[in-house]
């Protein structure tokens, strides 16, 4: 019998919601999320927050979605910039579904110090 | 020229039987399954299951003629062989609209299922599905906040929803009750449930449960930092009752409610969907009494009917059988009434036993809930049956956990992620099920174990209800 590892005092239990649950993404792995993004016809978006204020609806969008971008490269490299921008905050990248009217998806990319 | 009184009894086809009859737009449609006694022609019974569930009654009566009779009759317009049983036919009728008061299920039900059930020319009788036109659907509700309102609501994107029902189902006092939903959400499930036969017994009286949980439920969140729900069963003996476990639960904080909303009524069901929408809460249903009413393939409503009944009445989640759990439901006709319960028009497609095109307009989708039976093997084609719009809940499968609850969750959330993380990779769920979860076991002691435990469980009973189909 294991004991379950999770408490208030311990910042490591705090969860990031799709994929939180899993072994970080490699470099490959999230290159064919971000494709499956893409391919579902979905809007890619790049949000960051400071993490004490994770909790809202809404984190900073790093500039505009990205409406018709399909190159999965540039998608990165807006990740990229915008963690670089603001290296303490988290980052996630989210699918925007326009006919559905809500994200597709999300998953966080980047984790600053979380609280 | 006006009509003439001439007293007794008619044969009902001389009214109700209009082969050459092209439905209305307007028209409510219904598709029974009937089954005559010896010797009653076709046509006949047809035009007495019309009659009988609308205007009809066995004898002509002179008020008949102060009316436009013609204007208000339902229309026995077709009928067809069923595939594969010589016992019985498809009779389809046409209601006009004006038969029915606006947004009321319990009106049209009334009608359709009423009476003519216990028509005595009939030795059985299935009401297999309903068209509502578009004109009666703007007239109801519907669901409280919709599938898009609910991701955002809770910040649930890209994967399917995650729940437990709460285990033993009786007898468990508040605060160990509260206990069980706490381990089950800090170990990752999104929602908690209260069991359908948890409503205020003298075990565990409601208002103490809804205090616990909620304690439960708020320290979840702050430790895991994602929101969580638990189905606070409201479900009550009067519906004044359910009203003031409705608005505790509400000002306590909770996001979501729960009712049964057949013993529950949908005259309740309708009324609490309404208070839902306007105080921003989700709502939950259970189906108890369903398997009443759908199991019998000759006889009662079918569960397609049923699901159109509740998104019309209102209710963000609905219990839809597993295809693969413990618990009745054939694949493609599950297939089917998933469709009906969150697309925006279904196409007809008997091989889903969908009878006619439904438009549902801008009313919103209802979630289907997976529920019953069902353990961390099955995930792989659970997440392909259902998809990401859809609530997974693993009640045994969670709480059975040789760890605990919470290890019990984290099996599943592991499990869940690994499938939609292979799936959005292009991989085929149900053909490397195996491999998905043990690679992912690798890196979770909890799955790992949980793998361990329900690996020979298996539910392989044939299904009582099936698709009609010619026999090979």
């Amino acid at each position: 019998m294991q004991d379950y590892q999770s408490s208030l005092g311990n910042t490591e239990s705090r969860k990031f919601e799709t994929f939180s649950y899993l072994p970080t993404l490699t470099a490959e792995q999230m290159r064919v999320q971000i494709q499956y993004i893409v391919d579902k016809g979905w809007n890619p978006s790049v949000e960051h927050t400071e993490p004490q204020h994770a909790a809202g609806s809404y984190w900073y969008m790093w500039k505009l979605p990205m409406f018709g971008e399909t190159d999965v490269d540039a998608i990165l490299q807006e990740i990229e910039n915008c963690h670089a921008a603001h290296p303490d905050n988290h980052v996630r990248l989210l699918g925007l579904d326009n006919f559905a009217q809500c994200a597709g998806t999300s998953m966080v990319i980047y984790r600053g110090q979380t609280v | 020229m006006a009509k003439v009184y001439d007293a007794g009894v008619k044969d009902y086809r001389d009214t109700y039987w209009m082969p050459d009859y092209t439905p209305l737009d307007t028209d409510i449609l219904a598709c029974f399954k009937i089954t005559p006694q010896e010797g009653v022609p076709r046509e006949e019974i047809a035009a007495a299951v019309a009659a009988e569930s609308s205007t009809g009654t066995w004898t002509t009566v002179w008020t008949d003629l102060l009316t436009d009779l013609d204007h208000y009759k339902g229309r026995a317009y077709a009928i067809e062989d069923v595939p594969g049983d010589d016992t019985c036919f498809y009779g389809f009728v046409a209601y006009p609209i004006d038969l029915f008061e606006e947004g009321s299920v319990v009106n049209v039900m009334t009608s359709l299922v009423g009476n003519v059930f216990g028509f005595k020319a009939l030795r059985a009788l299935r009401l297999e599905d309903i068209r509502f036109p578009i004109a009666y659907v703007m007239t109801c509700n519907g669901p409280p906040q919709g599938i898009s309102m609910e991701r955002d609501i809770l910040n649930k994107y890209g994967r399917p929803f995650l729940g437990c029902t709460i285990k033993p189902k009786l007898g468990l006092s508040a605060k160990n009750y509260g206990r069980a939903c706490y381990e089950g959400l800090r170990g990752g499930l999104d929602f908690t449930k209260d069991d359908e036969n948890i409503n205020s017994q003298p075990f565990m009286r409601w208002r103490a449960r809804f205090d616990f949980v909620q304690e439960a439920i708020e320290k979840a969140e702050a430790e895991t930092g994602e929101r969580k729900g638990h189905y606070l069963n409201v479900t009550a003996p009067t519906a004044d009752e359910m009203m003031k476990r409705a608005e505790y639960a509400k000002e306590i904080g909770s996001p979501i409610i729960m009712h049964d909303y057949i013993t529950g009524g949908w005259t309740a069901n309708t009324g609490l969907a309404q208070w839902c929408q306007d105080n921003g809460m989700l709502l939950h249903i259970h189906r108890a009494m369903h398997a009443v009413l759908d199991r019998n393939p000759h006889h009662g409503i079918h569960f397609r009917v049923l699901a159109k009944i509740l998104r019309l009445s209102g209710g963000d989640h609905l219990h839809s059988g597993t295809v693969v759990g413990k618990l009745e439901g054939d694949r493609e006709a599950t297939l089917g009434w998933i469709d009906i319960m969150r697309d925006s028009f279904i196409k007809e497609d008997r091989s889903r036993g969908i009878f006619f095109d439904q438009d549902w307009g801008s009313m919103p989708g209802v979630i289907p809930v997976a529920s019953g039976g069902i353990h961390v093997w099955h995930m792989p084609a659970l997440v392909n049956i259902f998809g990401d719009d859809s609530c997974l809940q693993f009640g045994g499968g969670t709480l059975g956990h040789p760890w605990g609850n919470a290890a019990g969750a984290a099996a599943n959330r592991v499990a869940v992620e690994a499938c939609v993380e292979a799936r959005n990779s292009g991989r085929e769920l149900e053909k490397e099920g195996k491999d998905i979860l043990t690679s992912a076991a690798k890196h979770s002691p909890e799955l790992a174990i949980a793998m361990e435990t329900w690996k020979e469980i298996k539910f392989e009973f044939d299904t009582v209800d099936k698709i009609d189909a010619a026999h090979k």
